[in-house]
């Protein structure tokens, strides 16, 4: 799941720049993870980016089947349960 | 009442009736006399067979009645009774017949003191606490950026609203899925344990937030059903409760692993806001490069000094290096000076071998034989003569002092005739004996006439 994936990156993002800043790995180790802070950095930009709004409503008809639609403000005015 | 007069055995007219005929008869009578009535006791022997019915016994200081509660009446009951409950029912009064006992027959049961759906609650809740449902250890943590997020409620009520406005304020691209329900009356608390059951199995979401609006009591009972606690509890995605106001705590609630006092809260509660988030995701960028920028900087001053350090040591390696050459040289001049002098002891003492060679001083020897010879023969002729001069010398010196040289100078020499010793005085001889007087020439026979002794002697 993206969320857990955002999670995980951001959570190793904030450790790399603690290690970074504290500053006593050697040049080499800091260049390797300095690398892979910028590639969590950049996925995780995309992560925010690349989401769009959306909701939906999520039902179960008699038969079991279950129906995933858009929410529309309709959707409150049918609903069965009102 | 019919009549039940017991005569005696000389009575002509006895009724005589079964056990059945009396009981029966007393039966009419009961029901007929409490068929509606409000009772307070305290339950006790309280048994709840498989059948659904409750059988007990209501008691107070003095006395006591049996008490049934019929399966279709015991299910409308929330509350569970229990032994030693004060308890206000409503009921009327009949007689079980097979056991001629009588005993009151409960419609309705009220905890005292507190109300039922109070009661209800409490027991409820101790029994799932007791069961482990609400421990802390069950809590699940709640994801810290869901990108998913589902809603359990109704889509007309005023919790819809709020979840939908807080949720998408904070982040405008979150994916939102609701599983609308009932959220009051019969039925809802199924409706909200399946929609549970379906967001969960659906799986796209991360987080769920389950809840209503403000109500009663009665409103809310929902939330308090022991289904809804159990789906609640059992849901393998976190889920927040949000049931009514803060005052208001449901069985929902203590299951759920976050609670929110208000479905707005609830909605804060599980999404960050976005342009925070990504403002942090942009410090950290920013901070990554500086610190590499940073340590890149402290590891090329590093370098640097080591440089400077470099140089020195090369400096210093060019100055012993001088020193080494001159010391070398040092060394070299002495070692040859040494070695020259060395040298010329060995040539010395080589030269002083050569010439205590025994060959060449044999044949040098050899050589200077003839010249020595020579001089040997010189010398010896020189001594030769020498010695010859003094030999005759000698002999001169002798023929002077020889005896016969004095017989010459006309001494003579007498010695005795008989022995030849020379006679030195006169007493040597006899008178008469025969002498020998050597002269210079030839010689005298005497006889001596007579000796005279020298008187002075």
């Amino acid at each position: 799941m993206g969320g857990v994936k955002f999670e995980q990156a951001m959570a190793r993002l904030e450790a790399i720049v603690g290690e970074l800043e504290k500053g006593d790995l050697p040049l080499d180790e800091s260049l390797r993870i300095f690398e892979e802070g910028i590639r969590l950095s950049k996925s995780c930009l995309k992560i925010l980016e690349d989401a769009e709004r959306k909701v939906e409503v999520l039902v179960q008809d008699k038969n079991g089947k279950k129906r995933l639609h858009a929410f529309s403000p309709d959707d409150q005015a049918d609903d069965p349960t009102s | 009442m019919p009549a039940k007069t017991l005569q005696t055995a000389s009575g002509s007219a006895r009724q005589v009736l079964t056990v059945s005929e009396l009981t029966s008869l007393v039966r009419t009578s009961i029901e007929s006399t409490f068929p509606d009535l409000w009772l307070e006791g305290e339950i006790s022997n309280l048994r709840m067979p498989g059948s659904g019915h409750v059988y007990c016994t209501l008691k107070d200081e003095s006395s006591q009645i049996r008490a049934v509660l019929f399966r279709s009446n015991a299910l409308r009951v929330r509350f569970t009774l229990q032994e030693g409950m004060q308890v206000i029912v409503r009921g009327r009064l009949t007689v079980y017949e097979p056991r001629g006992e009588y005993q009151i027959v409960l419609d309705a049961v009220e905890p005292k003191g507190i109300g039922a759906l109070q009661l209800a609650f409490e027991q409820l809740k101790e029994r799932l606490a007791a069961e482990g449902l609400f421990d802390q250890s069950r809590k699940k943590p709640l994801p810290a950026f869901p990108r998913t997020v589902g809603v359990v409620t109704s889509l007309t009520g005023a919790a819809i609203r709020d979840i939908l406005t807080v949720l998408q304020r904070r982040w405008p691209t979150l994916h939102i899925i609701i599983a609308p329900v009932q959220v009051q009356g019969a039925g809802a608390g199924r409706q909200i344990a399946d929609a549970l059951s379906l967001l969960n199995e659906q799986g796209a979401v991360e987080v769920i937030i389950v809840g209503r609006g403000g109500g009663s009591q009665e409103d809310l009972w929902c939330f308090n059903e022991e289904v809804v606690a159990r789906a609640i509890a059992g849901s393998r995605t976190p889920v927040v409760s949000a049931v009514g106001h803060e005052i208001d705590v449901t069985l929902a609630d203590f299951a759920a692993d976050y609670r929110a006092p208000t479905p707005s809260a609830a909605a804060e509660m599980v999404i960050p806001v976005f342009e925070e988030v990504r403002e942090r995701l942009l410090d950290l960028t920013t901070r990554t490069g500086q610190a590499m920028v940073r340590h890149c900087l402290f590891e090329y001053q590093r370098i640097d000094s080591c440089n400077r350090g470099l140089a020195y040591i090369r400096f210093r390696i060019q100055e012993e290096s001088q020193r080494t050459d001159e010391m070398t040289d040092r060394l070299q001049t002495m070692v040859q000076l040494r070695l020259a002098a060395a040298r010329d002891l060995v040539r010395d003492g080589q030269r002083e071998l050569t010439g205590l060679n025994p060959i060449l001083m044999v044949k040098q020897g050899l050589a200077m034989m003839p010249q020595v010879m020579k001089r040997l023969e010189r010398q010896m002729a020189v001594f030769i003569n020498h010695q010859q001069r003094r030999v005759e010398a000698a002999i001169a010196q002798l023929n002077n002092l020889s005896p016969l040289a004095i017989l010459g100078r006309g001494y003579s020499i007498l010695s005795r005739a008989r022995d030849g010793t020379i006679l030195r005085r006169a007493e040597d001889v006899q008178t008469g004996e025969e002498i020998v007087a050597r002269l210079s020439h030839g010689q005298l026979s005497c006889t001596v006439k007579r000796a005279l002794p020298d008187p002075s002697v």
